[in-house]
């Protein structure tokens, strides 16, 4: 049997049954991203020894029955934004290229409390901000379905190591799309809660106001017992919020009989692919054969959302990012006159260029004379936005919606048009601006070979409705694998 | 006719706060410390470190707005202020720009005869910075974040002053109100009370302000009172040469009495505030306002009513003893502990205030324990010490807290009880000093003087003069 | 194309966000902007006219700590990532002429 094609659930299984040792599924794991990663590159850090120790200690606390849960002695991985004490935690960027954290972000402290053992840091674009994962200081992360193709991101590196097998689930965090669309490109599910369900405290932070942490995982089933972990309130964390209920797995049922579905016309219009669509919409007449009742309707103000976003993010993110400066931790140029040529240097030298265009763009809207008519016109906006949700949700249970525009692009072919590569996140950014729960799940494989993922929008603290919808799509559509190809010769490695 | 100038203060005042915490985080507020010792990720702006705002911190920040007659927000919110200098580890601050907690206030000074009232134009919660060394070898700065997060609030008065000792007196008046209510120490050597200048004058009689200063590092009363003087004779001077005042922050160097333009190309003052997103608006409502106004202190003047009432103390004693929060507090626990309210103001306002005078120290600079206060009016009422004895061990008591009762038994200071022994002594001085007998014996009366002082020089000052003076007279009868 | 981000925009920019542009990167910078202003101004096609700026989703509010030392000597984990520090120290360039 090959350990690694088993889910975090059904992993979680065998261990605590016995007929798998947490150092077996550990060693598992590290064989195959011995195997793969050189095409793949999902991953910043290995912690090859660190897991194999943790995986005894691990083995030892589920023999001796204190550790239960269904994620004991699962390898997993953490997309490198989130601080692991003692671990190198990058954020993708070259001004983090030494640091080391002396504490470890909640949500990942809750999952090792669950008995998670953690394989590695993953590569992600710079501070998050790309959807290519091409941002990185640390290379390109591929495509496990074609590796000329690019895995989405931020979290690329989270979805990829998933989809290839080199761990059974992992942590990525979603500011504009961030584990939607790249779980979409990598044919994994993929899920961003509501915002303050899972705390933000340690995770480095790119927009304070719309990052939040959720699962990449083989299926629903993964995702739903994973978030139901690493959710909670953290006094921490100011902007967590106590649920009333956190039990995401007994959603886990085939049954959408009565579930109100909208088909927002503004999302299946110009600018989708047509592969796309049809398989989306073909879905959602399977779920309606299921006793779903669905109706298309008008999502207005969809257009407003990216110029929105961009505001909001880059404006947090401007602030954010300041404290990188070369004192306290991270990059230091070499050679400086002064403290501001030290500033600046440092600054220059340690971010890439859709950092530094991100934040020259957020410092501007907020500058002088400009904050009224930029960043308190997107806060409004996002206002306007949030209410027309609102009055999608009296109507419907669960949004459908694409989770990109087309299925993974080449590499290399998105970067040289920001503007264009902002444009992609059309789907996925209203999301986060009103802070709702969406999930991507596998809905079939494109004429090209790369999987189509469906994206599935619930209102505030809805998850369970989203969770309950992906599921069935998940019955009707099943799982797919990708054929891991050789590298292409040609295409090199950054 | 040379003309006439009105100088037009405003000030923003900075008042650490005394909680035990950091604003934002766990951390202790204590001064002092080795570099970075009082720290965590969360006031180091460590990344994917969150602030948790401390209750405490709007609870003080209330009670001193509503103290000084602001109106108290009822929602607030924290605003990001952006500026790069590496005593500030996120490189923004947390403040509060839009919403402040309290607006709107004013206070009520006297200065000479006149009093007025200075308006307050709004009062904010806000982190401070960490603190920097300068390394002159070195050309190199050191940064210890102890201080980075310890939570202020900033108060912006209206441009109500005229003068140096408006400044004063309205600081004084500030400082005395906090310290009432236990919000701060605020003591100005050490920092935790700051004031920033912002000046202008223009022509006496014109209604409009002229281009405004704001001057910084003022450490004390007096360095505030020169900056003010140099600063009023620089911009005048400006003007009378026809030059135009610049806007701009100075830095007042109190040793060379001059101040400096602090001013870069690298510095754009372009704050970029925003609404904080790690931070979630604080709403205080009717309820809350209440319970914070029902546990505010006794404040002055209901102190100096309840001192006349249950002290029967002086109005003048009351009034210097209530002039500082800290020496009133001494009186209290002194008066609780010996039951004499009267002899413990006493100690106070005569020997405290001449040794802080000696010494150039503040009420607030008292040390000792109210207790050995306390124990040293019970021994001189009980008659253990003479009353120079008293003041020597209060002296030891004012600078090093000593407990007077082990000191007096060390020292052998006690008045000597044993009065077969004082016989004894007083024989000897008798025979000693036969002429001042015979002159006493002659009727001069004043004779008894020198053989008291005689024998108190014999005893070491152990004994107590009116005993002594009986048992002469009865001795030489 | 609003002709909006001059040089002197580009070098104010650069020095609240501490970044050192490079001839040919100020140029690229000056025209990424422009393009994402202009997007971004297609906001004000919409009346935003009565509403409130929305800065968090949820009204969550009065999140508090209490206060209680909870830290202890934190100077170690502090220091440990400084890429120059002098005893117990961060060390920067002399910040004060």
């Amino acid at each position: 049997m090959d350990i690694t094609c088993l889910t975090a659930v059904e992993l979680g299984k065998k261990i605590r049954a016995g007929e798998i040792s947490v150092r077996e599924a550990v060693e598992a794991s590290l064989a195959q991203i011995d195997k793969v990663e050189k095409d793949v590159h999902a991953f910043v850090t290995i912690n090859r020894e660190e897991a194999l120790k943790r995986a005894d200690e691990v083995q030892k606390l589920i023999d001796a029955g204190e550790l239960t849960g269904p994620l004991a002695g699962v390898p997993m991985a953490v997309k490198d934004n989130m601080c692991t004490e003692g671990v190198l935690t990058t954020s993708g960027s070259k001004i983090l290229g030494n640091f080391v954290p002396s504490y470890t972000a909640e949500a990942m402290k809750r999952l090792e409390a669950a008995g998670a053992v953690m394989l590695g840091k993953t590569n992600m674009d710079e501070f998050a901000m790309g959807s290519t994962t091409e941002t990185s200081y640390y290379g390109v992360t591929r495509n496990p379905w074609n590796l000329e193709h690019v895995p989405g991101g931020s979290s690329g590196g989270s979805c990829a190591a998933v989809a290839a097998q080199e761990c059974f689930y992992a942590l990525g965090s979603d500011t504009g799309g961030s584990i939607r669309q790249p779980s979409a490109f990598c044919g994994v599910a993929g899920l961003k809660p509501t915002y303050g369900t899972v705390s933000r405290y340690g995770l480095i932070a790119y927009g304070s106001s719309l990052d939040q942490i959720g699962p990449a995982a083989r299926d629903v089933t993964d995702c739903a017992s994973i978030l139901e972990v690493i959710a909670g309130h953290d006094p921490k964390d100011s902007t967590s919020v106590g649920r009333e209920s956190y039990a995401f797995t007994s959603a886990l049922t085939e049954d959408v009989q009565g579930m109100r579905i909208g088909i927002p016309r503004d999302y299946f219009g110009e600018g989708l692919d047509k592969e796309i669509k049809d398989t989306i919409l073909q879905t959602v007449k399977e779920l309606e054969k299921k006793g779903a009742i669905v109706e298309e309707f008008d999502l207005n103000l969809v257009k407003y959302a990216i110029p929105a976003y961009y505001v909001i993010a880059s404006a947090e993110a401007g602030s954010n990012l300041s404290r990188f400066d070369g004192v306290k931790y991270g990059y230091r140029t070499e050679e400086y006159e002064g403290l501001h040529n030290m500033y600046k240097k440092s600054r220059s030298e340690g971010f890439g260029a859709e950092v530094k265009r991100r934040i020259m763009l957020g410092s501007f809207v907020l500058s002088s004379g400009y904050y009224d008519a930029y960043y308190l016109k997107a806060l409004r906006t996002k206002a306007l936005i949030k209410q027309e949700f609102d009055r999608a949700f009296a109507k419907y249970d669960v949004i459908v919606a694409p989770a990109a525009p087309t299925t993974a692009p080449k590499l290399g072919s998105s970067l040289s048009d920001p503007l264009k590569m902002y444009l992609s996140d059309v789907y996925t950014v209203s999301v986060n601006l009103a802070g709702l729960p969406g999930i991507s799940v596998p809905a079939g494989i494109d004429s090209k070979g790369l999987p189509i993922g469906m994206q599935l929008i619930g209102d505030c603290y809805q998850e369970n409705k989203i969770i309950r919808a992906a599921y069935t799509v998940e019955r009707i559509r099943g799982y797919a694998r990708p054929q891991l190809a050789a590298a292409d010769e040609k295409g090199g490695r950054q | 006719m040379a003309k006439q100038y009105e100088t037009v203060i405003g000030l923003e005042v900075h008042v650490e706060l005394a909680a035990k915490t950091k604003i934002f985080c766990g951390c202790s507020t204590k001064f002092g410390g080795a570099p970075n010792t009082h720290t965590c990720p969360v006031c180091t702006g460590m990344p994917g470190s969150l602030p948790v705002l401390n209750r405490q911190v709007v609870e003080y920040a209330a009670a001193i707005g509503l103290a000084a007659n602001c109106e108290i927000a009822r929602v607030c919110k924290f605003d990001r202020k952006n500026y790069f200098y590496p005593d500030n580890p996120q490189n923004y601050q947390i403040s509060q720009l839009y919403l402040p907690i309290a607006r709107n206030g004013y206070i009520e000074i006297e200065c000479g005869n006149t009093r007025k009232k200075v308006r307050i134009h709004e009062m904010h919660m806000e982190e401070d910075a960490g603190k920097l060394v300068h390394d002159e070898w070195d050309d190199t700065s050191l940064v210890d974040y102890n201080r980075s997060g310890v939570p202020l609030v900033e108060i912006v008065s209206e441009p109500d002053m005229r003068s140096a000792d408006e400044v004063i007196a309205y600081l004084e008046k500030l400082r005395l109100i906090i310290q009432y209510l236990g919000a701060s120490d605020c003591k100005l050597q050490e920092g935790s009370m700051r004031a920033d200048v912002n000046l202008s004058v223009r022509e006496t009689g014109s209604t409009e302000l002229g281009t405004r200063t704001e001057m910084k590092n003022l450490n004390s009363f007096k360095a505030i009172s020169r900056a003010i003087e140099g600063e009023r004779r620089r911009q005048i001077e400006l003007l009378e040469e026809g030059k135009k005042v610049v806007q701009e922050t100075r830095r007042w160097d109190d040793n060379k009495e001059v101040s400096h333009a602090m001013r870069s190309k690298e510095d754009a003052k372009d704050y970029r505030y925003f609404p904080e997103p790690d931070l979630v608006p604080i709403v205080i409502s009717d309820e809350w306002l209440a319970k914070i106004k029902a546990r505010q202190p006794e404040l002055r003047t209901e102190k100096l009513e309840r001192y006349k009432k249950e002290f029967d103390i002086p109005r003048y004693d009351a009034e210097i003893i209530t002039g500082s929060k800290h020496m009133a507090d001494i009186f209290e626990a002194v008066a609780a502990v010996c039951g004499k309210p009267k002899k413990a103001a006493n100690w106070l306002i005569v020997e405290t205030l001449r040794l802080l005078k000696e010494r150039g120290q503040e009420p607030e600079d008292i040390c000792f324990d109210p207790e050995n206060l306390a124990k040293l009016i019970a021994m001189t009422e009980a008659g253990v010490i003479n009353s120079s004895v008293a003041k020597e061990v209060f002296e030891k008591i004012f600078d090093e807290n000593v407990d007077p009762e082990k000191y007096v038994e060390e020292q052998g200071l006690k008045i000597e009880n044993d009065e077969g022994a004082l016989e004894e002594v007083l024989a000897k001085v008798i025979a000693e000093n036969p002429q001042a007998v015979s002159d006493y014996k002659g009727g001069k009366k004043k004779a008894l003087g020198a053989l008291v002082g005689q024998t108190m020089k014999a005893v070491k000052g152990k004994a107590d003069p009116g005993t002594v003076n009986r048992k002469l007279k009865e001795m030489l009868s | 194309m609003a002709d909006r981000i001059s040089d002197e925009t580009i070098e104010y920019v650069g020095i609240l966000a501490k970044l050192e542009l490079s001839e040919s990167e100020k140029e690229a910078a000056k025209l990424d902007m422009e393009r994402m202003l202009d997007y971004i101004d297609t906001l004000n096609e919409l009346d935003t006219e009565g509403t409130e700026p929305m800065s968090h989703v949820f009204a969550v509010n009065n999140v508090f700590r209490e206060d209680v030392v909870t830290n202890g000597d934190g100077s170690r984990e502090t220091l440990a990532n400084a890429p120059v520090r002098s005893e117990q120290s961060f060390k920067v360039p002399k910040t004060i002429g």
